[in-house]
Parts: C-alpha cells; structure tokens; sequence
C-alpha cells in the first residue's frame, strides 16, 4: 500500500476515532439497538426452531446451481497460465503454439487484454471488494510467484488445459523479498487494520512484567493458511448490451458490482453478478483476479465464459492467512490478577493490500490487566495478497493468548477457569465501552459443568490408557459482533398473506436464508410457508458482506427498517375504519397474520383485510438502517467457553481428540440446528488449524509448493469426534434480535484447546502450529 | 460406444480425455457431481460405477464403455429424497451442500461394503464374518470424502441412523 | 492434459503389442496416472488400457496366491484368503488412499505408483531431477518433511508413497511381467530401484513391459503380522512412517522375521538388516531396539525430516513387540 493509502487510512480511523468519542458519550435511546428488538421477547415462535434448512432438499440432491453450473450458448472455458516468478517482468511470452492449438478461441495477456483501472482494494471503499489493488494483466510486471500471465480459451475445459501447458514464458526476475525472516531483518512497520494502528497501550507493561511475582513470556508462531472451500472459485461472465453479468461464488455480490464497475469505468448497475449458492468461503470467495479476467476474455472473445480454476489456481489466485509470529507475556501477583499483559509480534502482507492480520483484537477485550502492550507489526513480502479467513485475528491471535493463559495457571498452580474468571474485565479493557452483553462467565459454568472439568487430573502427563495419554484442557473463545454499513432491505406483503425479503445477502452453508425466514416469519406474524428469502443479487437492496459474522445483525437490522415501513404502510392503508386506527407504528407489531396492538393482541386486522379494503394486490417497501453506531457505544462481543480431551500416543506423538465441548454466549440462537453446524464447523477448522493445517511457502521462491487438497491437509471424518455445542442463549439487548452472528467463534480459541489439552497430556508445551507429531516425540 | 447414467444411455465423449467427470457435468447436464480438487484428493466427484463408489474425476469417461453410472440424480429428488438424503436434512449432514451428493453416493457404497464385509483401517478381526457399523468404522470409511463447512457429526448420524434402520428391517423381514 | 490416442487390450499379448506399437502407457485405475497427465507430468501419446485382463486370485500349486494385474486393490484386501494369510497385506491396502481410490486402483498400478514430493508435482515451478535429469532437486533445501532417510542420493530424497507395496516388500512377492521381449519376474524387492543419479528411472520395467500379475509366496510367518502406519491425519493421508512386520517365534527365539519400511526411501524399503539381527536372537525389547538401529543406522535425514529415524524406530519397535507379545 502506497504512503498515501495509508495515510488515508489513518485518516479515516481519527475521523472514525473522534466520532466513537461522541457515539461513545451519547445517550443510549439515541444509538441503533438503544431500544430492544421487539422479537426479543417473542419466546414460543419461530425463533431459535431447530428448523431444517429451506434450501436443504435442492443441496441433497445435488440440484442447487453452483457457480460453474450455468451452461451458456457458446461458451468457451478458460485456463489461468501462472509466473513461476515472484518479482520482475515477462521477457517472452509465447502463445503461438496455444493459439494453434485444437479448439483454441483465444490466448489472452497483457498485451490483448481489455485496458482497465487497477481493482479498489477491500476496505478501501465501503464498496471494494478486490483482494488487492494490482492491475490485472495490464503489463508485463510480475508480484507474486503465481500471478496469472495469460488465459487460454477454448471450447472445451480439456482444450484449454491443454494449449495452457504449451504457453511458454521466460522472464526477467528481479530481487524479490519472500524471507519473512530477511524481511525483518530490513526492519518492521506499524499494522494498521481498518483506519486504526493496530496498538494498545495501559501503563508501562514491560516494567509491569519485570516486577509481577509471576510471569510467563514466550513466542507461538502459526503458518499460513488457506480456506479451502471444497467448492472451487468459478465464475461464468458475459456481456449483453453493455451489461457484464457474472454468475458468481461470492459472499460479496453487490462489492463485487460495484469494483468491477469502477474497473471497467462502467455504472455499478452495469453489472449484475449473482450467486445464489457458495460452497463455502470463509472469507476466500471475494474478488480475486478470476473474476475480472473472465470479464475481459468475454469482451475479447464475444462469447460467454467459464472459468473454473483448478485447486492450484485457487492457491495461486486467491489470498490466504497470513503466519504471523507472537510474544505473549503475562505478569500477575501471586492470586493470579494480572499486572501485564503484552500481546505483540509480525505478521507479512503485501504491499497491495490493508490486511495485516490483526492477532491482538482478542486480546483488546479478553482481560482486565494493569498495564497493557497490544502490537503488530507488519513485513511486507511480495507473494500473493493474503486476506480474510475464518475468524481473521481471533483465531490464531487466541492460540498465543489463550495457551499463555494456561501457562500462567499452570506457573501459579491454579485452575485456568479460575483465573480466567479472576481476570474477567468490569467494562472494555481497551476502549473502556460497557459491554453490551456478556456472560461468559455462565458459559464457562455450564461448560464445565457438562465436560466434567472437576473430575480432571492436574497434573501433565499422569493419565495413560495402553499406548495413549489423556489430557483436557480448555480456552476462551471470542469474535466481535459486527455491523457494517450499507445494509437496506425490499419487503413485500401480498393480499393472500405471503411476503418476500429481497436482500442482496448470501447463502454460503450458514443458514442465512433459513433463519431469515424464521425472524422475518416471527416479525410479520406469518407461518414459515408464506414467507420467501430472496438474495445473493447484486440486483437487489442493501450492501451486505457476508463476513466478519456481520450478515445476520446487517440482515437484521435491515429487516427491521424495512418492516417498520410496512406496518407505516399499513398503518395508512388501514385508515379510520380499522381497529387499530389512531395507533402509530411502534404500537403495533405482526401477529396471526395481521398487525396487532402489542399490548392488546385482541386489537388486530389482518393483512388480507387491510390490503382488501385499500384494494391493494401488495404493499413494497424498502428501507435502510441506521449506521451502526451501536458498536462504538457498547463494546459487543461473543464468548465461548471451549474444552478439549486429547489422546496422545507415546509411541508415534500422534495426537486424536477424543472429545470437545463449545459452550458459548452468542445472544440468541435464531435456528438451533443450524447454529449448532455453525459452531461445530468453526471447531473443526479450529482443529485443522491445531493440528494439521499448513501453506508450505518456499521462501527461496516465493511460491506454494502444497496447493492441492492431498498436501494441505483438511481434517477427515476420522479425525473429527462427536462434538458437544451448547449456548446460553441469552440474548443480548442491543443487537436486532438480540442475536450475534456464529459462523466465526468457533475456529476462536480451539487451537489452544487442543494444545492446553497436548500440554495436559503429556507436559510437553508446543507453541508452533500446526502440532504435528514430530513435534510430540 | 455407451455408458448408462441413471438408466439412461449417453454417449461416451470423442475426446478421451474427457473424464467421467467432466462428462457428466458438461456433456450430459448433470452437474450433481462435483469438483472439488479434479485431483483425486476431495471425494466431491463421488459417483456409483456398477454400484461400487470411485471417483469420477481421475475415471476417463472412455473407461465407462457398457457401464453402469449413478449419480445424485439418481437417488433421489427433491420431493422424492432416498432416505439418506432425507437423513441429511433431519441431521444437517451438511451446510453449503458443496460435498453432499460425493457424500451421500459414498455412504450408500460403503452400507454396500460393510454388509459384504469388505474390511477397514479399523476392523478388529479380519476374518469375522459381519462388520459392525459404528462410528469408528464409519468415520474411517468416509474419510474419503472431504467437507471444509465441517458438517462431519451431522453425516454420520444421518448415515447411521438410515443404515441402522435399514438392518433392522433387514432382520425384521427375514 | 496432451492429447493421447486410447486403446483397450483384450489380453497382455494384445497389449503388449498396441504399447510397443504407440509407444503408450499402460492405464489402470488411472488414479495416479490422470492426475499426473492433468498436471502435464506425463504426457503419453496412446494409453493401453489394461483394466480389462486378469483380476484373478487363484491359489498356486505351492500355497501362494497368484494375483492378476488388473485386481482391484478392495477386491485384493477382501479376499478371504488374503485375510486368513496375508493380514498384513489386507492391513496395508485399507491404510492406504481412500474407499474410492481402492476402488478403483489395480495391483499393477499400484507397483508403478509415482512419489507424492510436491518439487516433483510442481512441473513448470520448481526443478525436479525425476522430471528432468540433471536440472536439480528443490526439495533439498525446501519442505522435505516427507521425504527419505534412507536410500537417497543428492539427486533426489523422494520416497515411494504405497503401502500396499510394503506389505508385498515384507512378504517377498514376486512381480510377473511380459514384454516385446517375453516373460520374466523378478521379486518386488528388486523391482524398484534407489534414485542415485537417476531418479527419472524408478523400476526395472524395460520400455514396453506389463506387469501381469503379483504372485505371493506361501509364508508361514504371515500368520502373525501387522501394518501400522503413522501420518499427519488419523485416515487419507501418505504415511510418514510405515512398518510391515510379520514374526515367528519358537521358544522364545525368532524364528523367521520379515520386517519392511514404507515413507522412508524411494522404493518400500525392506529392512534385510533389522531381519539378520532379529533372526534366531531372544524376542525382547532390546533386541527389537537393536535391530531397529542396525537398519537405521544408515539414514541420513534432510534439513526436515530427521524425526523419520527415531519415529521409523519407535514404530519399529512397538509392532514387534505387539507381535511377540500376540505370538506368546
């Protein structure tokens, strides 16, 4: 990122920073959520139904179109031809051989390439969605090892795969920085993450350290990662009549309009991408390079375009994690109160992008400490942009910070609860907000309750069963709650009593069209059946990123405004003939297929009548929620309390998990069932993540030498136990439903879990990811 | 120079580097066979070849000559689900539903292999006559078939549940 | 992948015949075979399939069991006489790959299974002294967590990535072959070969030949045998460290012993020393140590896998202990 980017950012964080001192002082009635979410109280309805997923039958049968499904009158597949470079330019660049090639339509590069503005990187623009702000193939310069240089396109996928391997390049490599190590060595600058430097700091806590009784201070390093979704990043473009429409996997659509818009200097109404279902994306289906090279290859060929990249492309293509590397260091008196906490260390990015990974926000709300050092620092290396996964921060940053909790219990003889209670925080450490809901210390209970905490041994290494030693161990869980701006809902109530949503969210495997159904059901008095959830368009309302587990409050909270202008609507509609005339629109609510006064249930018309009277087929409406100002006057977060029992072999260092408890405080759980997957899934990514997950980047060439799903291991079903979830479901006051998005928590505070369990097992402490057996000999 | 696919005849591709995968997916409009990897590692591209479960990905369709292909298509429809992919809905066996249909042709092969007593990684005793269909041989014998949303409790509680039931009305019936 | 003419065999003389013909590959399951000519690794000119000749088992007049080429690896793990005895070749096969990827792999092609190094798989990024002889090996230096402590040259740490052909090592099979040049066998411990400054040639297949079949020899010891298999996940993963073991005790003493390792050199690595050791010597736990370094003694781990030794070592160890202790 250039000076002026950052200093833009910086920029924009005073500003946000001055504001957050005004939200932050302003009367609760005055901020989103001030006032409870009616729904709150709604307890015996739809809400938190383990209702099965209304999209569910279409999956099973392998009938919901995926991106690279939809088949287009003479369409050409394309293949992505990579630089085995990481820095400098093409010298040649060969297509003859490819062009002659059976089947060949096209061979695309800089050279051909429709001209276009370089891609607003993510978080740049509350619209930008591009991993990076890279040209994409406009000249001859290489960034990364991996960077396309060339798209064949052909009539058949088998065609264009073909003519890819007859593209011959040479290049003029240049000194290129891919040696995190060396990087370093050439000096550190601040992280800045979303307009604020990543930096805290209370008190002298170096000084704080020195002095406390007891203290722990080590370095946990984790590797790169990558999210994998099973389903491969595709895309299917084309151009009619100056509109660019994108069949695309993204959590992204309206984002992804709007960049390629501005790329192609076009009305963000000129493109149209939808993307109905996404199989999976953890934050890796966003825009990458894919998208906008289909876009180009349709307007040079004319013609519809696929391209379905291969495993090795998406590791080539679409950013990861990044490693980072942390010290955490904590002093506390003999009672285990802490006197210091430094959490702080390097992680690499590019220079093309504003994603440092931010591994210190756990820690800004985890614990009440004396003194305080929060830091990241940033290297940056010139290899593939990394990005947003699954629980960006919190994940790996809870591994360091939650095993050096333990390791402090363990120094101070007490049990990690304990001291995890001891140290629970009056009000945000860090921004000194109130909490908005926080009850850890319930989920902490109950866990430990259901897993049977009291019934451990203490000690390292004393329970064996044959080969085998057992151990349990647990760690705090944690993941803001988010709602980004931008969110904006289109409602629509017929005379037969059914309604739609038209939302331009997304349906990745989290429920969302599910549990929408289910709160706007709730909200509308409807049954289930009559209520439709329309999204993944970039067609319709609202600007709705499907990451930072902001969806559902973005939904929500859009919802919310959307419904308060129906029954507005209605209100008029119904006019000084109806029973509920005089009332005005927080007075009444949905009920039984109709509006009712709240307090007065009996006081009801329903919709039908209403819209009969009026004479009126449907009522739409549209509307936008307030900024969300709710997060900078409460400090709102979820907790988890999470338990692991671990078996280690003695013989192999081999490590299974035996058992795993997730006790979490999320607010309200809106669908049981799905929530439950939600949680389960972000656990087993959290034992990837322990265990075995890791990108093998070569540093000698700035390349990925494992891209495929057989050398970068995913867990499998042997590997995964039967894993316990439960939930407070205490819902928290100021958030639209009282609900906390889940799909991130669980990948929170799971590796150091298992590792706090490896430590229990056998006395060994391991503070390198992933923990493989070798490790354990 | 045919394949059957659900009880249809289809055409074996003139290029031979077409693979079962590819076939059915871009040739025959049947995309419920999925590509995860195309690399043998995901088990997405899991279909039935004359009942047996492999993986249509690393399969030339030209190989197919005179076989018999099951796909998802096959089993069963929304309306008319096969009782595993009802299990699926009841358990959640799944979330983006990306890895379902590999995961839902796998386990009807594999309730195919246990009652033949073809032995895992975890069998105890390889000359026992029957295998017991519990967790430990399930997961073992699903491992094949990778799921990234982590919906690995769900599918095996739908899959035991279906072939739990299936034994009983098995030992019922005789 | 390049274009290639496809050609089925009736029988190995026929194909044989339409190889030497087309200079083509032989294909089996293809489970290996596509996905390196997906990745441009190969690039035949004409496939011969040959999944269509002999998946036979048939008892031979010795006791052994003749095993036809085309043999599906399930179809080999459940035969019930491979179970009675040959466990340990049952055990391997299960540990290995996926249900699916059994499914459909044949004996033959699992013998010619290429290495799993991620240098190798790299084709147009990394070099590679497998793919093209002389250029060098990235592995050395690079992620070599995988790779060989045993057998290797500076050309090449690559290992061999079956299990099945470990238990085959262990059980001294033999490989049966056919080619313009007529029939032979060799035993399987000689079919593979140790990379030294050719690594691009990993068995003793003259070009044209066809594995036809698989015999086992009668082996009284397999009776008490087992595969255990140590890798980064607990199922679908490539082993780290493998061990075929297979023990026979009379009074206390080893009897007959056959021992191989699989994940730790370039071909499955038949541990002849470890054997000599253990052979007419006192079954205790000192003994299996012992033996184990005698094998052991010879590694010379990378900048990443030094862990192979003493984890080849543990395995070693334990599996023969669990044998003894099964046996008494």
């Amino acid at each position: 990122m250039s000076l002026a980017e950052d200093a833009k950012q910086l920029v924009q964080g005073a500003m946000q920073g001055l504001m957050g001192k005004a939200v932050a002082l302003a009367p609760d009635s005055w901020i989103p959520g001030g006032k409870p979410d009616p729904l709150i109280r709604h307890q015996h309805g739809h809400i938190g139904k383990p209702v099965t997923r209304i999209d569910g039958p279409l999956k099973v049968a392998g009938a919901a179109p995926f991106a690279a499904e939809f088949p287009l009158e003479g369409m050409v597949y394309a293949a992505v031809v990579h630089s085995v470079v990481a820095r400098g330019r093409i010298a040649e660049l060969d297509v003859t051989a490819a062009e002659a090639a059976a089947g060949v339509v096209a061979v695309m590069t800089w050279r051909n390439a429709p001209r276009l503005k370089a891609p607003p990187v993510f978080l740049s623009d509350p619209k930008a969605a591009s991993g990076d702000n890279l040209p994409v193939m406009q000249d001859d310069e290489i960034h990364w090892n991996g960077q396309p240089i060339a798209l064949v396109l052909a009539e058949t996928q088998e065609q264009a795969d073909h003519a890819k391997s007859l593209v011959r390049a040479t290049y003029h490599a240049a000194p290129a920085v891919t040696d995190i190590e060396a990087a370093k060595a050439e000096g550190t600058k601040p992280g800045v993450f979303m307009g604020q430097p990543l930096h805290n700091k209370i008190g002298d806590a170096e000084e704080a350290l020195a002095a406390a009784p007891v203290a722990v201070d080590a370095t946990y390093t984790t590797p790169g990662h990558n999210h994998n979704a099973i389903e491969l990043h595709a895309v299917t473009a084309y151009w009619r009549d100056g509109t660019l429409r994108l069949h695309d996997a993204t959590q992204a659509v309206s984002h992804t309009a709007w960049t390629m818009a501005k790329m192609f200097g076009i009305d963000e109404k000129q493109v149209v991408v939808t993307s109905p279902f996404v199989g999976g994306g953890f934050g890796g289906k966003t825009l990458w390079q894919h998208q906008v090279l289909a876009a180009c290859a349709s307007q040079l060929t004319g013609r519809p375009v696929r391209l379905a990249l291969s495993r090795e492309s998406v590791y080539r293509m679409v950013g990861g994690r990044a490693p980072t590397e942390q010290r955490v260091a904590l002093g506390a008196d003999r009672d285990g109160r802490l006197k210091a906490l430094i959490h702080r260390g390097v992680t690499p990015k590019t220079a093309t992008n504003v994603m440092p990974e931010p591994f210190i926000l756990p820690t800004r709300s985890a614990y009440a400490s004396e003194t305080m050092l929060l830091d990241v620092q940033v290297v940056e290396l010139d290899m593939l942009a990394n990005t947003f996964m699954r629980a960006p921060g919190e994940s790996v940053g809870t591994f360091a910070l939650e095993s050096a909790l333990d390791e402090l219990a363990h120094a101070l003889s007490m049990d990690p609860i304990e001291l995890r209670l001891r140290n629970e925080p009056e009000k945000d450490p860090t921004l000194g907000l109130p909490f908005s809901s926080r009850h850890i210390d319930e989920a902490w209970r109950a866990g430990s309750e259901r897993f049977g905490w009291s019934r451990r041994n203490r000690t390292p290494g004393a329970t064996r069963e044959g080969e085998w030693l057992i151990g349990v161990g647990c760690a705090t869980a944690t993941y803001p709650y988010y709602r980004m701006p931008g969110g904006a809902a289109r409602l629509t109530l017929t005379r037969d009593g059914r309604a739609s949503v038209d939302i331009a969210a997304h349906e990745m495997g989290m429920g969302t069209a599910t549990a929408q159904t289910q709160v706007t059901a709730e909200r509308l008095g409807l049954p289930l059946e009559a209520v439709t959830f329309n999204y993944g368009d970039s067609t319709l309302p609202g600007l709705v990123l499907a990451g930072g587990s902001q969806q559902t409050a973005s939904i929500g909270a859009s919802v919310i405004a959307a419904h308060r202008a129906l029954v507005k609507e209605l209100l008029k509609l119904a006019g000084n003939d109806s029973v509920l005339a005089g009332l005005d629109a927080d007075e009444v609510g949905g009920h039984d297929g109709g509006l009712c006064k709240l307090d007065d249930p009996e006081r009801c018309e329903s919709y039908a009548s209403i819209l009969n009277r009026a004479g009126r087929d449907s009522v739409v409406v549209e509307a936008e929620p307030p900024m969300p100002l709710e997060t900078q006057h409460w400090s709102m977060h979820s907790h988890g309390a999470m338990f692991c029992e671990v078996r280690v072999n003695t013989v192999t260092g081999e490590v299974r998990i035996s058992r795993f408890l997730g006790s979490f405080d999320c607010g309200r759980i809106l669908n049981a069932k799905t929530a439950a997957s939600q949680f389960r899934g972000g656990i087993i990514m959290g034992l990837g993540l322990a265990l075995m997950e890791e990108t093998q980047f070569d540093p000698r060439k700035g390349r990925i030498m494992n891209p495929s799903l057989a050398e970068y291991h995913l867990p499998v079903h042997m590997d995964v136990p039967q894993i316990d979830v439960m939930w407070t479901d205490i819902p928290d006051p100021h958030a639209p439903m009282g609900a906390h998005g889940v799909g991130e928590i669980g990948i929170t505070g799971t590796g150091a879990a298992v590792a706090n369990a490896i430590f229990n097992a056998t006395g060994k402490r391991i503070r390198d990811l992933p923990i493989t057996l070798d490790k354990l000999l | 120079m045919n394949l059957t696919v659900n009880g249809v005849v289809a055409a074996l591709p003139d290029d031979p580097r077409v693979s079962l995968l590819d076939l059915l997916r871009e040739q025959l409009r049947l995309p419920g066979a999925k590509k995860g990897c195309n690399q043998g590692a995901c088990g997405a591209c899991t279909v039935l070849l004359d009942g047996e479960r492999i993986l249509s990905c690393l399969t030339l369709a030209v190989q197919c000559e005179g076989r018999s292909v099951t796909t998802i298509e096959g089993v069963g429809a929304p309306g008319a689900l096969h009782p595993l992919q009802q299990a699926f809905l009841e358990h959640d066996g799944f979330q983006c539903g990306y890895c379902t249909p590999g995961q839902i042709c796998s386990a009807l092969a594999m309730a195919d292999e246990i009652r033949r007593g073809v032995p895992s990684h975890v069998t105890g005793d390889l000359t026992a006559e029957t295998i017991a269909l519990d967790r430990d041989e399930l997961r073992e014998r699903m491992s094949g078939n990778l799921c990234r949303c982590g919906a690995h409790n769900g599918i095996v509680e739908a899959i035991l549940e279906t072939f739990a039931d299936q034994t009983e009305q098995l030992e019922a019936a005789e | 992948m390049n274009p290639f003419v496809y050609n089925r065999a009736a029988d190995a003389a026929d194909a044989v015949r339409r190889a030497a013909a087309l200079n083509a590959k032989y294909l089996g399951g293809g489970t290996n075979l596509v996905d390196l000519m997906r990745e441009t690794i190969e690039r035949p000119p004409a496939l011969v399939d040959v999944t269509g000749l002999s998946r036979e088992i048939a008892q031979t007049p010795d006791g052994g069991l003749m095993i036809g080429a085309a043999t599906r690896n399930t179809a080999l793990a459940e035969h019930p006489l491979v179970r009675e005895r040959y466990p340990l070749l049952t055990r391997a096969i299960v540990a290995g790959a996926s249900p699916q990827i059994r499914n459909m792999a044949t004996v033959g092609g699992n013998l010619l299974q290429r290495t799993r190094c991620v240098y190798f798989y790299d084709d147009d990024g990394a070099r590679c002294n497998k793919r093209r002889p002389g250029e060098g090996c990235d592995a050395i230096g690079g992620f070599n967590r995988m790779h060989a402590v045993l057998g290797a040259s500076d050309a090449c740490i690559a290992v061999h990535p079956s299990d099945m052909c470990v238990a085959l090592a262990a059980l001294e099979a033999v490989v049966h072959l056919e080619g313009p040049a007529g029939a032979r066998s060799l035993p399987l411990t000689d079919f593979h070969r140790l990379p030294g400054d050719r690594p691009d040639l990993e068995t003793e297949l003259a070009p044209g030949e066809l594995i036809t079949a698989v015999e086992l020899p009668p082996a009284a010891v397999a009776a008490r045998s087992a595969y255990r298999k140590v890798r980064d996940r607990a199922s679908y993963a490539f082993a780290l460290v493998s061990v075929a073991a297979a023990l026979e005790l009379e009074g206390g003493l080893v009897k007959d012993v056959r021992l191989a390792f699989g994940g730790l050199a370039h071909k499955p690595w038949r541990a002849w020393k470890a054997e000599a050791a253990l052979r007419g010597n006192a079954a205790s736990a000192d003994a299996f140590a012992a033996a184990a370094d005698a094998e052991l003694a010879d590694a010379r781990p990378r900048s990443g896998n030094a862990f192979k030794v003493e984890l080849a070592r543990r395995t070693l160890v334990a599996v023969l202990t669990d044998l003894a202790g099964a046996v008494a």
